[in-house]
């Protein structure tokens, strides 16, 4: 860059240009927040008129008869949330508590660099997995082949970041328990552990977030029911598959309880995210403190 | 996490007694299972593929036939489908999203930036269906009576504009992909951004260069390599989004040069026909269409993964 550039010679119109340029980037950041509160304001007016008591404690019901609600649907995808956190946290913990104890060598950066890519493989991808693994050999659908695709989804997350939470707390903390005499063991599950949960809460809540909306591998795993359902062996109606079945029917009153299950998704979202990240603040006051 | 405290750490902790050496070995056992399941995927993808890979070679990726009644398979309708919307994303998203980085990280004022950070993150946890109904519902009617007329009008006499506007089609559905991952540009990019070095600034500035200058001229350039890696893993977001594009994209296996016209992905094709198909060399067919989609995102992740460490080193991505 030649020096003769930034010489005072024409700097009112490199200001101007400055000005113009900083503008631009201020639109830039601007359009893309307004998208999100544009698309948010569509399903809020769209969906809020759906959204009674029936139609979050009923059955749907069948084309042509006004009402129903996807209760079933709320319901199913709290049981399969339920059962992938159950199987994705203590093997996203134990990855984590293993990066963090044995960090370096060949297996633990192969373990790093696999989990990243799985954070980028397509759900749909893991939803054939699910099914070829859980739904091809027992030849039926289930809502447990769905909570497996979900646990695969969420475990990225959940191994990095207990791994650099369990990281986070200051070595000597380990030391004094250890100098304690506490075996490794009880030094990382009764002191490492507790220091370290509200940053893991807080990556669970992520994970939550991000496959709650999840619809791409219920296709062919969870399939959907219009029935109550709570036996994870069976196909269960799961809200996120509601939506986007009512959302490409020709109906009326399904699409517009499309807007409706939409609304109740990036709720729970938005409620998430706000959890995690006042759960993030906590965790940060926890280890100044 | 330094290099020191963690070597005294090892030298201090060996895991001798019989509890330790218990929990390191259920520890071990618990990452190993990780490992496993990764090789699964891809190990079950390649199983479930195979009678297609046998059958159709790899004259599979050549073909443009997708004809299920006649057991005639090919992937290049999906991949040019795949290949267009996620470049018109990216095209789209990568502009407006490296600018709102560097006015995040660069020009924002704190109170300015905190809100704006939290919007365009939130953005990018809003689910795929969600954007595939406001898409259907609101882009795609949008497309049809207005933008698309006006695109015709002025670039019409391009293959690339003529044609129906159907609404649905390949156009809409890189705009949805656009708005979904302008998040991931935003945010990566923005960390990238902040993370050159503060003298790089303070120096361009003691030079006389204006804020604008400084931006586009030395932290830009030094951030290039980690802002393409931003750019090439929102890429790989696109080429495997499933839901929002099935929804808008039209469900068509034909190559088209029209940007107007109905076509269809990777993954919306499996999204669509997988619990619709009957013969085992069709639901193979679709297997192979995941495995195309499972490589192509690893080897896009990787390179974007290179990419951003280089210039933020490897914490959190």
């Amino acid at each position: 860059m030649a020096l003769s550039e930034f010489s005072r010679r024409g700097l009112g119109r490199r200001r101007v240009t400055g000005a113009l340029g900083v503008t631009l980037a201020l639109l830039c950041a601007l359009l893309a927040a307004a998208t999100l509160l544009v698309i948010l304001g569509y399903v809020m007016v769209q969906g809020i008129g759906a959204i009674n008591w029936e139609f979050l404690t009923q059955l749907p019901h069948p084309v042509g008869v006004p009402g129903g609600g996807v209760g079933n649907g709320i319901l199913g995808t709290f049981i399969i949330l339920a059962i992938a956190t159950a199987m994705a946290v203590p093997i996203g913990l134990l990855t984590g508590i293993y990066l963090s104890l044995f960090g370096r060598g060949l297996l633990p950066e192969a373990l790093r660099f696999m989990s990243d890519v799985l954070s980028g493989v397509p759900s749909i991808a893991i939803g054939l997995f699910a099914y070829a693994v859980l739904v091809a050999p027992l030849k039926h659908f289930s809502a447990f082949s769905a909570s497996f695709a979900f646990a695969m989804l969420m475990l990225p997350l959940l191994v990095r970041t207990s791994e650099q939470a369990i990281r986070s707390v200051p070595q000597t903390v380990r030391e004094g328990a250890l100098a304690l005499g506490m075996s490794n063991f009880r030094a990382t599950v009764g002191i490492v552990l507790p220091t370290a949960r509200p940053a893991i809460i807080t990556a669970l809540l992520l994970a939550i977030a991000r496959v709650i909306g999840e619809t791409a591998p219920l296709l062919f795993t969870a399939f959907g029911t219009q029935f109550w359902e709570t036996n994870p062996n069976n196909p269960m109606a799961v809200l996120a598959l509601q939506v986007f079945n009512y959302a490409i029917s020709p109906y009326a009153n399904w699409q517009s309880q499309a807007w409706g299950g939409a609304l109740l998704l990036v709720a729970a979202v938005c409620v998430l995210s706000l959890g995690a990240r006042l759960m993030l603040r906590r965790a940060m006051h926890g280890l100044e403190g | 996490m330094t290099t020191d405290a963690g070597s005294r750490f090892r030298r201090v902790a060996r895991f001798v007694s019989p509890v330790d050496r218990g929990f390191a070995a259920v520890v071990y056992g618990g990452s190993i299972l990780f490992a496993l399941l990764i090789l699964g995927l891809f190990v079950e993808l390649l199983l479930g593929s195979w009678p297609s890979i046998v059958k159709f070679g790899p004259g599979f990726v050549f073909s443009s036939a997708w004809d299920p009644l006649n057991s005639k398979f090919g992937a290049l309708p999906m991949i040019y489908g795949t290949l267009v919307t996620s470049l018109i994303a990216i095209a789209l998203a990568g502009f407006i999203g490296i600018m709102s980085a560097v006015f995040l990280a660069d020009f924002a004022p704190r109170w300015l930036a905190t809100p704006l950070s939290f919007l365009i993150e939130l953005l990018a946890a809003v689910p795929s269906v969600v954007y595939g109904l406001w898409g259907l519902f609101v882009l795609a009617p949008f497309m049809r009576t207005t933008a698309g007329p006006i695109l015709q009008k002025l670039l019409g006499w391009t293959p690339f504009f003529s044609g129906t506007i159907y609404g649905v089609g390949l156009l809409t559905g890189g705009a949805i992909l656009a708005l979904m991952i302008v998040p991931t540009v935003t945010a990566i990019s923005r960390d990238v951004v902040a993370a050159i070095p503060r003298d790089l600034r303070e120096a361009s500035m003691a030079l006389g260069a204006t804020k604008w200058e400084t931006a586009t001229r030395v932290v830009l350039p030094a951030a290039r390599v980690g802002i393409f890696g931003a750019c090439v893993l929102a890429l790989g977001r696109a080429l495997g989004e499933t839901i929002a594009v099935t929804m808008v994209i039209g469900n068509r296996p034909e190559i088209s040069a029209s940007l107007f016209a109905p076509s269809y992905t990777l993954a919306s094709v499996i999204a669509n026909e997988f619990t619709e198909a009957t013969t085992g060399i069709y639901i193979s067919a679709l297997i192979e269409l995941g495995l195309i989609l499972f490589l192509v995102s690893i080897v896009v992740n990787a390179l974007a993964r290179v990419m951003i460490w280089s210039v933020r080193g490897s914490e959190r991505v």
